[in-house]
This record gives structure tokens, sequence and C-alpha cells, in this order.
């Protein structure tokens, strides 16, 4: 065992990258969820967000670009999902599910062209001298916009919801859509714009990963974080504070488990891979105590008729 | 009314014609079930392309059906049984983790064959192949010896089952055959196919020091992490992966299954198909080794083939005594070498390598 082996700014430093997909893709679903809508598709819009923003930095030669294209690829593929449960009022959780292996095998296609290819690199962005300072430099000040990006939109996304009027007819909505409907506020568009939102938030946490977690394109590379994006939103109980901390547990204990194992430490890593599971089951149940934490219209299609 | 009876006959017809169609030509069904994406660049891109060699070969006399990234586990049977019920004559699952669901297909489908890559339960209708990787893992230990300069080796294991054991113990006795002071950091990921776990894995073996990385996972993201850090080797697996050539990818072990498949293929069209045991390395040519490019010193580079030359001529075996187990247990004596049935069930590390492999 030698755990000085382990540097301690490079493990954080390390692990901020590995929530940072997580983040994106939970937060995104958070505002879907809130506006009442359920959408199991995360993994789908990821995975075409790696695409589309792996596909666009390596032809225009800039990742922010990339990113960009990644967003309005997301958007573009949750819409199918909008018109499928919000104009046809499909079943959302079957709706959510096809989405995922329609963005699967579509991305495969779309990416045929890109296996190998080896994208432009994002650049650190320059501090100047608060990179410098000891410990806190190296771990907070030594990361690309993207992964700034995603913390700031904990941030707004928390004070939409909290203290404008907009996060309140969002709320308003997903708790119960009839009553938003009966005071006026127009349902399906409000839903749509929240389901969008999300599959902007689910392509730029996956070209995230395309892009500057492995970075290149592998067909199928999400590899299931969409999923534990959704586990995630639950494991918040819907407040984008603790989204973060989830984030960074998720993401911390995957790579503390891949840094012990270096350092040859002889811990059961099964046991530390499964703990998050674990504490997400552990925090359900404690959950279930508090009837108020899901949105009351989740899952539940809206018709003016109804 | 109308309608769905109309449906239901043209259907009926259909069905009919197509069954009279298959019989007619004789058309033998081969399934493949896949657990990763066809294009990983790795593994399963290169059990594909032994099926795209089959379909070649035979062209219209067989039809080829595959389900990719399978989980191995209670998934895997469902797929294999939909397989046998849609009519697969010969279905190869491959995969480690497709041991025990390809035992309990097979005995419900005795008149379907089954062949089981990497795996050692065998059946009247289950036949096992696999390949001789740790011949492949000798000469990337020669070489990761002679390319360390901080004499750490990181590996990337996926699961700890003998196949994987065999890899990292064949890569640390040949490593350390040329540079004394070579330590292998092994980090298990606990899966063939997550590129960003994959690619994680290959960053803290490298914060840690290591500037040669073995993968025995199935995604090129390990060698998109050693490219990004910019001075460690890595060796192409399961694939040539030369799109990382000449550097990081400085080899590969590359498995052609493709002579394989047609040959059992063939056996199952002739009636001649029996249960064997195929375990095959650099000689018959199973195992092949990817160039060795320019990044390597031209000496090394020499020594490297010329082991190769003598593994594949058999003159020389990876496991060749003395050698010691880990907790200094005798293993092999001077000059013996392991026999199949040991390396098939190798569950312990060789005498040198720390840390303990998980249960």
């Amino acid at each position: 065992m030698d755990l000085s082996a382990i540097n301690p700014l490079l493990f954080v430093a390390g692990f901020l990258v590995a929530a940072t997909p997580l983040i994106f893709a939970a937060l995104g679903e958070l505002v879907v969820e809130k506006s009442g809508v359920l959408n199991l598709g995360v993994e789908g819009m990821m995975i075409i967000g790696a695409i589309c923003g792996f596909a666009t930095a390596v032809e225009t030669g800039s990742p922010l670009l990339g990113f960009a294209a990644a967003a309005v690829g997301g958007a573009a593929l949750s819409l199918l999902f909008a018109f499928l449960t919000q104009i046809t009022l499909a079943n959302q959780v079957a709706s959510g599910l096809a989405l995922t292996l329609f963005g699967l095998g579509f991305s495969a296609l779309l990416g045929q062209s890109y296996v190998g290819v080896k994208p432009p690199r994002l650049d650190e962005v320059n501090f100047g001298l608060l990179h410098d300072i000891p410990v806190l430099g190296p771990i907070l000040f030594s990361h690309d916009i993207i992964l700034y990006l995603g913390f700031a939109m904990v941030v707004a996304v928390w004070a939409l919801l909290k203290f404008t009027r907009a996060g309140l007819i969002l709320r308003a909505v997903g708790e119960s859509h009839d009553a938003a409907h009966a005071l006026g506020y127009k349902v399906v568009r409000i839903r749509t714009l929240a389901i969008m939102f999300g599959g902007a938030c689910a392509g730029l946490g996956g070209a995230y990963i395309s892009l500057i977690r492995v970075p290149q394109w592998t067909e199928g590379m999400t590899a299931g974080v969409g999923w534990i994006a959704l586990a995630l939103v639950v494991f918040a109980s819907w407040k984008p504070w603790r989204l973060l901390l989830g984030a960074y547990l998720f993401g911390g204990i995957t790579q503390l488990q891949l840094n012990l194992q270096g350092a040859g430490v002889a811990i059961p890593v099964e046991y530390l891979a499964m703990s998050p599971y674990i504490i997400t089951i552990l925090v359900l149940v404690v959950l279930s105590a508090d009837k108020s934490a899901a949105p009351a219209s989740l899952g539940r299609n809206f018709h003016a008729s109804s | 009314m109308k309608l769905s009876t109309l449906l239901a006959s043209a259907a009926l017809a259909l069905g009919l014609a197509g069954g009279a169609y298959a019989d007619a030509h004789g058309k033998t069904k081969v399934g493949f079930v896949f657990v990763g994406p066809v294009g990983d660049g790795g593994w399963t891109y290169e059990h594909n392309q032994g099926r795209l060699a089959l379909e070649e070969e035979f062209g219209d006399q067989v039809e080829t059906v595959f389900v990719e990234s399978v989980a191995e586990g209670p998934d895997s049977e469902r797929v294999m049984t939909q397989m046998a019920l849609d009519g697969a004559d010969l279905i190869f699952t491959t995969s480690f983790g497709y041991m025990d669901p390809t035992i309990n297909v097979a005995a419900k489908f005795p008149d379907v064959k089954f062949e089981h890559a990497t795996g050692y339960k065998r059946a009247d209708n289950v036949a096992t192949y696999s390949a001789r990787f740790y011949e492949g893992r000798a000469i990337q230990g020669h070489i990761a010896g002679k390319m360390t300069k901080s004499n750490i080796v990181g590996y990337i294991g996926s699961f700890p089952i003998p196949e994987v054991i065999r890899g990292i113990n064949s890569a640390y006795i040949h490593a350390k055959k040329v540079n004394p002071d070579v330590e292998f950091k092994i980090i298990w990921a606990y899966t063939w196919f997550d590129p960003a776990k994959e690619a994680d894995a290959a960053k803290v073996l490298i914060e840690q020091g290591a500037d040669v990385v073995l993968q025995h996972t199935d995604s090129t993201a390990p060698q998109a992490a050693a490219q990004e850090a910019g001075n460690v080797v890595t060796f192409g697996q399961a694939s040539d992966m030369a799109q990382y050539a000449p550097f990081p990818r400085v080899s590969s072990i590359i498995d052609d299954w493709a002579p394989y498949y047609i040959e059992r293929t063939k056996a199952v069209m002739d009636g001649t198909w029996t249960s064997t045991d195929t375990w095959d390395g650099i000689g018959p040519g199973m195992v092949a080794i990817g160039e060795i490019s320019d990044a390597v010193p031209a000496d090394v580079k020499e020594e490297a083939l010329a082991l190769k030359a003598s593994i594949a001529d058999g003159s020389y075996h990876p496991f060749t005594g003395p050698l010691k187990k880990q907790d200094g247990s005798d293993f092999l004596a001077e000059g013996e070498t392991a026999d199949d049935s040991t390396l098939a069930g190798m569950n312990f590390y060789v005498e040198g390598i720390t840390g303990d492999i998980p249960n």
C-alpha cells in the first residue's frame, strides 16, 4: 500500500471532471421533472450530444462550437419526445425508452467516420494569478470553461426555481397542470420548453464526455451515465444543490476507488463501486416519508379537455 | 375485420414463402451475441469482422444475425433464446460472462450448436474457443519493460478472471526479465466497455507515475487518455487500434476470429460439427501482433520479433520456469512449462506483483 502515490490535487480535479457530465444531464432532467414530465431518454440525448459535439468540433476546429452543436442536437432530439408526449399524448416512459434506443442507434450511424479521430482541445480558462494559489489553484482554477458553466447553471436553476416568477410557473405546471391551465398558463408550451432545456443540457453532458473526459468518439460511449443522472435527480429530491452534492459523490467515489486500486490498497472495490447506488436507495427510503418531494403531476399527461 | 384477415393471411403467406425460401436454399443461420457495440474499435469490432468474413466466404448460403451491447447475465440468456427460437443453427457467444447463460440455453435447444468464447464449460452442443492472448502479452511485457522510464507500468484489468490474470502474469514476467526494477500498478475497471471509466483509469495510472499503460478492456479510450498525456506508451487491445499509431500505440494484440468462424460454420453445414475446445495462439494465427512502430528502438523491436517467432514455432513458452507464485510457493521448476489446465484456471499472481486479486 502506498497512499503517497495518490496526488490529492489531481484526485479532486479529476472528480470535478468526472462529475460534470452528470451535473449537466441531471440538472436538465431536474427541470424537466419539475415541469411534471418524466423523460427517460437522457442517455439517448447525451449520446446524440456527444456525437454532434464531437463532429462539429472536429469539422470546425472549435470545441466551443461543438458544445453549442451538442446542445442543439440534444434539444432537437428532445423535441421528438415533446411531440410524442405533449402533442400525441403518448406514454412518457415508453417514449423516453424509445428515445434512448433511437439515440444510441442514430449516434452510431452519425459517428461512423469519426472513430479514431482526435478532437481539438478546449483550453483551460486563464485565471492568471489565481492558478498559482497553492492547493486551491490546481483544484479550482485549472479547468475548462464548460466545467464552470455546469456549476453556474446549478446556481442559475436554483435561483430560477426559487426566486423567479418563471420558476414558480414551472413548478405550478409540475404540481398541478389542471390548476396551472385554469390560471391561463400554456401547459404544453411550458413543458415543451422544459423538455428542450433538458435535451440541451443532456447534449452538453454527452459532449463533455466525448470532447473532454475521454476525448474521442466511440459508439455507446456514455455507457449508462444517463441512467445514473436519472437516479441522481431522485437522490437529490429535485433540489439543485443536493444534485451537485450527489454528482460529486458519484464522481468522487468512482475516482476514489480507481485511485485506491492504483495505490494498491486492498479494499473490496466492488463495495465502493456500488456504494453510490446503495446511498441512493437509502435516500429513497428516507424520502418516502416525505411525500412532497416529487412533483405531483410527474409522468401524467395533460390535455386541455381533461 | 376484413382488413385484419387480409393482413393475417398475407403475413402467413409471407411466412410460408420465407420458410420455403430458406429450406430451398438450405441457408445456415449464424447468430452472434456481442458484449459491446460493433464500433468499439476493439474486442467486439474484431468479432464482427469475423462475422463479415463469414458472410463474404459463404455468400447466400449463410445468414448472420447479431445483437450488440448485451449485458452479461440474464439479459444475454433472453437474447440467445430469441436467436435460437428465430431458427439460428449456430450461435457464437463472445464474452466470458455468457458462460452459464450459454450452457442454460443450450440445454433447452439441443439441435442448435453453441460456441462460447473464452469460457471453460462445454456440453454436447456447446464448444468453447479462445485465443492465447497471453502469448501476445509476453511481447507487450518485453517492450513495456524496455520502454518504461519511471519503471511503473499501469494495467487496466476488466474482471479478475483467469484470462485477464494470465495476461497480467505473462506481461509482468517478461517485463521483469528485461527490467528488474519494473513495478505493475493494476486497476480493475469491472467493465469490458465503458470509455469514460477506462479513460479515468488510464488517467489515474498516469497520475500515479505510469508511463506505459496496458489495457484489457475493449475501447480505445485509454489510448486517447495516453495521447492526451503525451509521453505514455500504450498497446492496441484485441484490435490493432492503428489510429493511435505510431505513438502512443506502439504495438498491439489483434484477435483474428475469421478463419475459426468460417471453419466452424462449414462444419455445421457439412454436419460434422462436434463440441471441441479450441485454444490457438500466435502460431496458428488466431493471435496476431500489430506492427511495432518506430517509436520503439530498433534493437527492442528486433528482440520482440525474435520472441514472437520463438513463441510461434513453439520453441518458447511464455510460462517457463523457474517461476514462483506471489506468496513465494513454487509454481514451475526450472525449464518446466505450464500446462493448459493450469493456465485456464489461473487465479494467482506470480512472484513480484504487489496487491491482491479481488474475489
